[in-house]
């Protein structure tokens, strides 16, 4: 209908002109990240004309060592995200498919060992980690990473699985499959969008996670949360540098949210797919 | 499901750390500075004259760093074999043994070139226990242009009556030129520091000879009013959120007709690639209200040895390196005479190559010079230090009363108010920790 | 050749062994911190005093029940979360209503929308206050200038807004990416016959969609207040604390950072997470039915 067709130009003009106003603080770092620090804070803010550089990016590549952070960075979220995914997927699949009364209440509990702040159990993590040499470890980082992680991987593979059909577990289930084969080979191609959505939204706070990456860790294990720790607040100007640093550590994530968007979003129905 | 044993297995191979060559790695934790990183880029020149020593670096912002390895060092964990501490950190680490002695550096490291205050702020019992690698006063920056067009001489000596007059007469919001920039963020390193300074000048102390909190004194009073009404008449809008940084910035910019801050300031402000008025800028000394202390402060970072570190000798040999006149001659042979770490040497301030660049080099020595840590105030005081007291207690104090006085200046409480509070809470704190009863 | 039928009971231990592991890590990792922390609250442990550490009993909560800052900390923790609960669930769903129904780019256009929430908290908070709310060099100034306003000096006139917002900045993609799934689950055909009937587009909304959307609404609240109530990065960042935004979280966070008082972190520390399962308590009661449909 024509109306229809109006109506949709006019919600994709004002939805990119929302999307572009959401994004813009991020836009405009990008921005700041190719111009000199002096530019960068002067105001009338210059929007295209000025001299671009890419000096900023220099700096930093060559101040800190991209590389090592990034590749920790990868092992430590990419590695608790699995460990959190790697407990919470069974765990899931018995609250959803074989729940028992304490169900709910276990979720919940589960939920609540999020509340106490990180910096309260410092100390006695920090102690452990130096008795037992997981200090300055990927596998320390990864341990703590992955507990935080795990109620929220729980909770929301399990509001995934509620919406699989049990009856379809339960015919393979009488076809002879034994668990493992349930598991892997009938819930989670009808899951996988949920076991997306879940490994990316844990990979994302395990990436920007900033107090145990930076206090379980010095010179071996230190990730992007400790790189954009080297390019904040040193005395001068550094807005620019800051943006350059905090682009190189958010690209990654984007690229990876680019090639797997269309999982994510399915994944993220929470069930309300007929 | 390939993809869990995937990520397990990377999880597994990079747990594993690559064997040894046989050479001593140090690790050295220190602050994010531009001396600092340019220390960093010089590993390699390290490395080449001293082939059986390794450096890895972790680079951190100050307030990460110090709560980073203060947490290392107090619990005794030893990840770190060199630090970089700050002048506040000194006594009070060395007073709990924490630091390995750094008097015996050798006739190489010249310790007798230190300038005399900050050789004293990083000593304990006359002994030092850190190694100074750049060092900091305060001192007044002002736009020569600003003050030649409305008829202001700057005498040699201002007070701070006559920088609020010329505040006042430069403060022009509608053109964007703010008359006095100082700085209002909360924080026991940043608005406290000042002010702090700021009180000495004014006759002010921080605590009496029995450790009782003197915000309630008269003085006080009077330096902290000066200080509200100056920054909220004359100043930018946004001060309360306003550090070092964003003073600089805005000085840079050419948005400030006065700026007291940290001489580390100058080469920024001298420099044309960082500095829109670069051509334009003089430097005074700290203000002084004729009570016989300035308003300057003293800080420096410096680098130390915990004594849980295990590859000591290999620490000493990178300390007597890196605070040494070897790398400062290194520098400037590389990239000039403004590359050096300032305000340590006497030797870099008399050497007329360093002073042809640096035209606040005279400045910057008498403000260091002029500063006692030992005896900051005109009063008697128990503690060490100019802008803060060498005590534990102080960084939770500062960080308290800091937040006060950011609040008067935000005009959320009156400046008698704001005192109050921090007297309140002072005393708490220092009954607590056991000085008062 | 089929095999036996397994019983209930069989799958109940079944279910049980499997979520075992996870729930044996989860034990460790909670209550491992949780005891240490509730010891080290009664103890007088400062990292930088010498000495043994000497029992205390309850005087590190006394003083912090005592500290003028504690009340408004408790209040701040509660207007942040309403603040950003607020902004994020109603832009977000205004964005995913937009996004629904636009037809060119949308995968570029979910990126846009989606990208605030990989920033990291510190560097999100740092670009905000310098960037954009800085009153003399930020765009923010600049534009009201431009309006003819004066600029507005965000963190002296109204900070726990401004922390607020850039919070609010950060989870707006989040609640808008799961608000747009259910959005675009929801059956098409029950709106166009309602639309048909003569419903108007704001009935069809309030009457048809709204009610749709309670879960995914309920999740997100769930799910933010979970993290909101430990935010303290930005906090940080910004204002450095004081009393007009300080949170509980930032207040355990200021006693392991400045005072280096880990008795007193850790009795906060216990008062945030008694606080914490309160307001879970009064959420789950007010939102509990909406999450399990």
């Amino acid at each position: 209908m024509r109306s229809s067709r109006k109506s949709s130009v006019l919600f994709t003009l004002a939805a990119w002109c929302a999307a572009l106003l959401v994004a813009f603080p991020l836009l405009w770092a990008l921005l700041a990240s190719f111009k000199t620090e002096l530019e960068a804070v002067a105001v009338p803010p210059s929007l295209v004309w000025f001299d671009w550089t890419l000096e900023n990016y220099r700096a930093v590549l060559s101040g800190s060592d991209y590389g090592a952070a990034l590749r920790n960075s990868v092992l430590i979220a990419g590695g608790s995200s699995a460990l959190a995914l790697g407990l919470a997927i069974p765990a899931a699949w018995a609250m959803a498919f074989a729940p028992t009364a304490r169900t709910r209440g276990t979720l919940l509990w589960m939920l609540s060992t999020k509340m106490l702040p990180p910096v309260g159990a410092l100390i006695p993590i920090f102690l452990f980690y130096r008795d037992t040499g997981l200090l300055d470890t990927h596998l320390g980082v990864i341990l703590l990473l992955a507990a935080g992680n795990l109620p929220i991987a729980a909770w929301m593979l399990y509001a995934n699985f509620r919406e699989v059909p049990a009856e379809i577990l339960e015919a393979a289930r009488m076809d002879g499959a034994s668990l493992w084969q349930e598991v892997a080979v009938v819930l989670a191609p009808m899951a996988l969008p949920g076991l997306a959505s879940t490994f990316f939204l844990v990979f994302t706070l395990a990436w920007n996670e900033s107090f145990w990456s930076l206090n379980v860790t010095s010179t071996d294990a230190a990730p992007l949360t400790a790189f954009i720790a080297a390019w904040s607040s040193p005395q001068g100007l550094f807005w620019a540098r800051l943006s350059a640093a905090s682009m190189l550590a958010i690209a990654p994530v984007l690229v990876i949210g680019w090639f797997c968007q269309r999982q994510l979003v399915r994944g993220l129905t929470f069930g309300a797919v007929k | 499901m390939r993809l869990w044993w995937v990520s397990l297995a990377l999880l597994l191979l990079g747990a594993c750390a690559p064997g040894g060559d046989g050479r001593t790695t140090l690790a050295i934790a220190t602050v994010n500075n531009a001396d600092m990183v340019r220390l960093k880029d010089f590993t390699r020149d390290f490395e080449a004259s001293h082939p059986a020593i390794r450096l890895k670096w972790v680079m951190l912002e100050e307030n990460v760093l110090r709560q980073r390895v203060t947490t290392d060092v107090a619990i005794g964990a030893g990840q770190y074999d060199v630090i970089t501490i700050g002048a506040y950190e000194v006594p009070v680490w060395a007073k709990r043994g924490w630091l390995s002695r750094l008097d015996d550096l050798g006739p190489a490291y010249r310790a007798d070139d230190l300038i005399a205050p900050i050789k004293a702020v990083v000593s304990l019992e006359g002994r030092q226990y850190a190694a100074p690698f750049n060092g900091e006063s305060a001192m007044t920056m002002y736009r020569t242009d600003l003050f030649r067009q409305a008829g202001i001489e700057m005498p040699a000596v201002p007070s701070w009556e006559f920088l609020i007059r010329a505040a006042e007469r430069l403060n022009r919001p509608q053109d964007g030129v703010y008359g006095l920039c100082l700085r209002g963020k909360a924080g026991w390193g940043e608005n406290v520091a000042l002010i702090v300074a700021m009180s000495n000048a004014y006759g002010a102390r921080l605590f009496d000879e029995k450790w009782r909190p003197q915000f309630d004194s008269p003085e006080w009073k009077a330096a902290f009013a000066t200080y509200v009404s100056a920054l909220r008449r004359f100043g930018p809008p946004g001060a309360v959120a306003n550090g070092f940084n964003e003073n600089l910035a805005m000085f840079a910019q050419g948005k400030c007709a006065i700026w007291f801050d940290s001489t580390v300031a100058a080469p920024f402000l001298s420099d044309p690639a960082t500095s829109k008025v670069s051509s334009v800028v003089g430097f005074a000394p700290a203000p002084d209200e004729g009570l016989g202390r300035s308003s300057g402060w003293l800080w420096t970072w410096a680098l130390a040895i915990p004594e849980t570190s295990r590859k000591a000798a290999a620490a000493r040999e990178f300390v007597r390196w890196a605070a040494g006149p070897e790398y400062a001659a290194l520098v400037a042979r590389r990239q000039g005479w403004l590359a050096v770490p300032p305000g340590t040497r006497q030797s870099l301030y008399l050497d007329p190559r360093y002073r042809k660049v640096a035209p606040f080099a005279a400045t910057t020595l008498a403000a260091i010079n002029a500063t006692d840590p030992v005896s900051p105030s005109v009063k008697p005081v128990p503690y060490v230090g100019v802008q803060y007291a060498a005590i534990p207690e102080f960084q939770g104090i500062g960080t308290e009363v800091g937040q006060q006085f950011s609040a008067a200046l935000a005009g959320q409480i009156t400046p008698e108010a704001a005192l109050a509070a921090a007297q309140v809470a002072a005393t708490r704190q220092m009954i607590a920790a056991g000085y008062l009863k | 050749m089929s095999a036996p039928r397994r019983s209930r009971a069989y799958l109940a231990m079944r279910g049980r062994l499997l979520v075992a592991p996870a729930v044996i890590l989860l034990l460790a990792a909670s209550l491992f911190p949780l005891f240490s922390t509730l010891r080290y609250s009664v103890i007088d442990y400062r990292l930088l005093a010498s000495g043994p550490h000497r029992f205390v009993a309850l005087a590190n909560y006394g003083r912090l029940f005592a500290a003028p800052g504690f009340l408004p900390a408790l209040w701040n923790t509660l207007g942040l979360i309403g603040m950003v609960l607020a902004i994020s669930i109603g832009a977000g769903l205004g964005l995913a209503l937009l996004l629904e129904r636009a037809v060119i780019g949308r995968g570029l256009l979910r990126l846009l929308v989606i990208s605030p929430f990989f920033v990291m908290p510190p560097v999100a908070a740092l670009l905000w206050k310098n960037l954009l709310m800085q009153p003399v060099s930020g765009l923010f100034g600049w534009l009201s200038a431009l309006l003819g306003a004066a600029p507005l000096d965000w963190f002296a006139a109204a900070p726990l807004t401004a922390i607020a917002l850039i919070a609010a900045w950060q989870w707006t993609p989040f609640a808008c990416l799961i608000l747009l799934t259910s959005l675009q689950s929801f059956d098409r055909e029950q709106r166009e016959a309602a639309e048909l009937d003569g419903a108007g587009a704001f009935a069809v909304f309030r009457w048809l969609v709204l009610p749709h959307l309670a879960r995914p609404i309920a999740i997100v609240v769930m799910m933010e207040t979970i993290f909101l109530l430990s935010l303290f990065a930005e906090i940080f960042v910004t204002t450095g604390g004081g009393q007009a935004s300080s949170n509980l979280a930032f207040l355990v966070y200021s006693q392991v950072m400045f005072q280096y008082d880990i008795g007193a972190a850790s009795a906060a520390g216990i008062v945030a997470v008694l606080f914490a399962n309160l307001v879970a308590f009064f959420l789950v009661r007010a939102v509990g039915r909406s999450l399990d449909a």
